[in-house]
């Protein structure tokens, strides 16, 4: 189905297959006052191209996964604008909510709550061709077909319920019941995560694998930086809601520009005892994105906060193209007035 | 078995050396651990030996299920008493753990021996405000007087580095972040300077930058207050930061064991090299990763031989026989598995 001209590419191959623009999702925050909001997603913009896997990383509650949900409409954006190859989703003239979710699939951390503990894997992953029109035969026959894609022989693991598989296994069941749809983009959201560090590098494998095999695009949400570096071509930086740092993943890795990422790739253990890490990069806890801190979100820990930053919201760059590297700090903004702004 | 070369040095040569009992702080013998029920017996230890002395950092690196929280809860004797099926010898500190009545467990646990958890409401109660609760369990263990319970409550949070410590006394456990909630754990459980610490993954669901923080505060604290420990977790990353020693469990087994570099750098057990060749970090993006095939065994159907048999690329027929005995290419340098002996003498080629 992919390797020729594939018919549901519309856009052509240089139409972004997903524009994410000013995208927001406040909540009312439990508990607090009345006024009191969670800013979980606050003006967030990327781009996604097509055939490229772009990584996700930042701290809990940063705002991830309700972005994954905005991006599939499982929850109402409160403002901002997504494209889906070209087509505006939801509007008059654009592409249907529907027809998005046709294109678009999801795999979760939570492998167990996401498969229907009554039903035999071979019927969960047959059930969307079925409800997306194949006929009951034919969405077996695929359900089959794509349980041998995902590595697990169906004659003697489709008919088991998800309580007899292990955790690797459920989530090969899980990723085949993503692809059974033919979807164009998956959204990966901490799909790894749960798993066994050996069972992890098998479906990270067998990811990428499939990724090839199908000309998929992903969107890949991690808190591990090593698993997003490995697998990922561009790396996208939340804290509390914003987008800090979006660039090529070396970029990201090798030459971190906001001293949130370089925090964040700081405190990743060693792995080596003779190159232990003594002092942490920042101290505290990440603010609670209710009524999160003013100006630079990460200004209450950044070593080189100055007035500015607590004064006003720093501006993510002018991201130009695939291969920008931009972050939101006003040390990079010569206009700030920031003391270690490159002039 | 005969005509196999001797190892380079023998179990016993170790016993009374540098690992000898006088010395131990904790003296694990022969462990083994079962959950009986009508139906199953689970097999989650299945005959564990390691010491630790005074001071030292011994973690316990495995994967999930292989039996490293049972363990720890075995040295507590925090397992639910019907179902468990516990032999072998605990000793800490001179004292027979599986041996001690109600009372004298109730002095061990929070006293000598102190336990910290992944989720630290496990181990607060909900109720109670922290500065409370670690007077409270001063004064069971110490005496004294309230005042001075909590003044030491007070010092305690100070020492975990809790910010404005004084007003945190009164909060609610759930009035605190994440981070200070673990910090408020980790200060009741030094509250009665225990000399042994057990620490099951009381890193593992802290955000990245601030998991660094509590580290670098155990490790320290760890240091200064010269408390064994024994840190039970599956992050390499996290047991190359903060161990002495390293033991790796598999299926219920510590099939490898050595000082944290040597088992790091050096892995002996294919089990160990498979695991450090499948965690990402760091590999080409251009290659797989070099995953282990499968996953672990069923606990309930342990075959015979060595358990990692079906998953090893250098599986040879000895291997299915019976779980190989522990074999040392060093002092305190141990591993199970049939091919140490040539790799080992390979290695001092
Ligand atoms: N339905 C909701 N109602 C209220 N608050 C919500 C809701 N969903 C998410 N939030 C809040 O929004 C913030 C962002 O949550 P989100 O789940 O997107 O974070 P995340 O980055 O995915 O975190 P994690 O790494 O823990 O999965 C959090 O503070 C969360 O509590
Ligand atoms: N009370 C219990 N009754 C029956 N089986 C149990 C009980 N507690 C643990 N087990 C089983 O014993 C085995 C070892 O469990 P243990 O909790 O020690 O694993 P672990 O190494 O700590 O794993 P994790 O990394 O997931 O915490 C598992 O198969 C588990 O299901
Ligand atoms: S804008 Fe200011 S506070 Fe924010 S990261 Fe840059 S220097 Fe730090
Ligand atoms: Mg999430
Ligand atoms: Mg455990």
């Amino acid at each position: 189905m992919s390797a020729t001209a594939d018919q549901r590419d519309i856009g052509g191959p240089a139409q972004p297959l997903l524009i994410a623009r000013n995208l927001a999702k406040h909540f009312a925050a439990r508990g607090a006052s009345k006024s009191a909001r969670v800013r979980a997603v606050d003006d967030v913009s990327f781009t996604l191209f097509k055939g490229e896997t772009l990584g996700i990383v930042g701290e809990s509650g940063c705002g991830k996964s309700t972005l994954a949900r905005l991006l599939l409409h499982l929850i109402q954006r409160d403002s901002g604008e997504l494209i889906f190859d070209g087509e505006p989703v939801g509007a008059p003239r654009g592409i249907t909510v529907a027809a998005l979710r046709r294109n678009v699939q999801m795999v979760f951390q939570d492998s167990y709550s996401s498969l229907n503990p009554r039903m035999p894997v071979q019927d969960s992953v047959a059930f969307g061709p079925f409800v997306h029109g194949r006929r009951k035969s034919e969405a077996r026959r695929a359900a089959r077909d794509m349980l041998v894609k995902v590595g697990l022989n169906p004659d003697l693991f489709g008919p088991r319920y998800p309580h007899e598989l292990s955790g690797g296994q459920k989530q090969r069941v899980n990723i085949a019941r993503a692809l059974a749809i033919e979807p164009r983009m998956v959204i990966l959201d901490e799909a790894v995560s749960a798993l066994d560090k050996s069972v992890e590098a098998q479906v990270l494998n067998l990811l990428r694998a499939l990724k090839q095999q199908f000309n998929l695009t992903y969107l890949f949400i991690s808190h591990d930086l090593n698993v997003v570096r490995y697998i990922s071509d561009r790396v996208l930086v939340m804290y509390l809601g914003r987008v800090v740092e979006l660039g090529p993943s070396e970029a990201i890795f090798i030459q971190p520009l906001h001293p949130y990422t370089r925090a964040l790739l700081g405190s990743q253990p060693s792995m080596d005892p003779a190159h232990r890490i003594e002092q942490p990069p920042v101290t505290g806890d990440p603010p609670s994105p209710i009524d999160p801190p003013s100006g630079c979100r990460f200004h209450p820990r950044c070593p080189f906060a100055e007035p500015v930053c607590a004064q006003r919201s720093p501006e993510l760059g002018a991201w130009r193209e695939r291969d920008s590297h931009v972050a939101a700090c006003h040390m990079l903004d010569p206009a700030s007035g920031h003391s270690k702004a490159m002039q | 078995m005969n005509a196999e070369p001797i190892p380079a040095i023998s179990a016993q040569q170790i016993a009374g050396t540098a690992f000898g009992h006088d010395e131990a702080l904790v003296e694990v013998r022969d462990l083994t651990v079962r959950f009986v029920t009508r139906e199953t017996t689970v097999h989650a230890v299945n005959g564990v030996n390691f010491s630790v002395r005074p001071g030292e950092v011994l973690c316990i690196l495995g994967e999930s299920g292989s039996g490293k929280s049972v363990t720890l809860r075995a040295m507590m004797r925090l397992l639910p008493p019907r179902r468990t099926r516990i032999e072998g010898s605990i000793a800490i500190d001179g004292q027979d753990v599986l041996a001690l009545d109600k009372r004298a467990l109730g002095e061990l646990r929070g006293g000598l021996v102190s336990m910290i958890f992944q989720e630290p409401m496990t181990a607060l109660d909900p109720v109670y405000t922290i500065g409370t609760q670690i007077a409270e369990t001063v004064l069971r263990h110490k005496g004294g007087s309230r005042a001075a319970a909590r003044a030491r409550a007070l010092e305690l949070l100070e020492l975990v580095k809790i910010p404005e410590a004084a007003r945190r006394l009164d909060n609610y456990p759930h009035e605190l972040s994440g981070g200070l909630r673990q910090r408020a754990m980790i200060a009741m459980a030094l509250s009665c300077g225990p000399r042994l610490l057990l620490a099951d993954e009381p890193t593992t669901a802290l955000d990245a930058t601030v998991q660094i923080q509590v580290l670098i505060l155990l490790r320290r604290l760890q240091r200064e207050l010269g408390m064994g420990t024994i840190f039970v977790t599956h992050d390499l990353g996290v047991a190359a930061e903060i161990a002495d020693r390293i033991a790796v469990m598999y299926a219920g087994r510590i099939v490898e064991e050595g000082p944290v570099a040597d088992v790091l750098r050096a892995p002996l057990h294919p089990y160990t090299q498979g695991l450090l060749a499948s965690t990402v970090h760091g590999q080409s993006r251009e290659r797989d990763i070099e995953a282990i095939p499968g996953s672990p065994p069923d606990l309930r159907r342990l075959a015979a031989g060595c358990a990692f048999a079906p998953r090893c690329g250098l599986v040879q027929s000895e291997c299915h026989a019976a779980m190989p005995e522990p074999r040392y290419t060093a002092a305190g340098r141990m591993a199970r598995c049939v091919r140490i002996t040539q790799a080992a003498l390979a290695a001092a080629e």
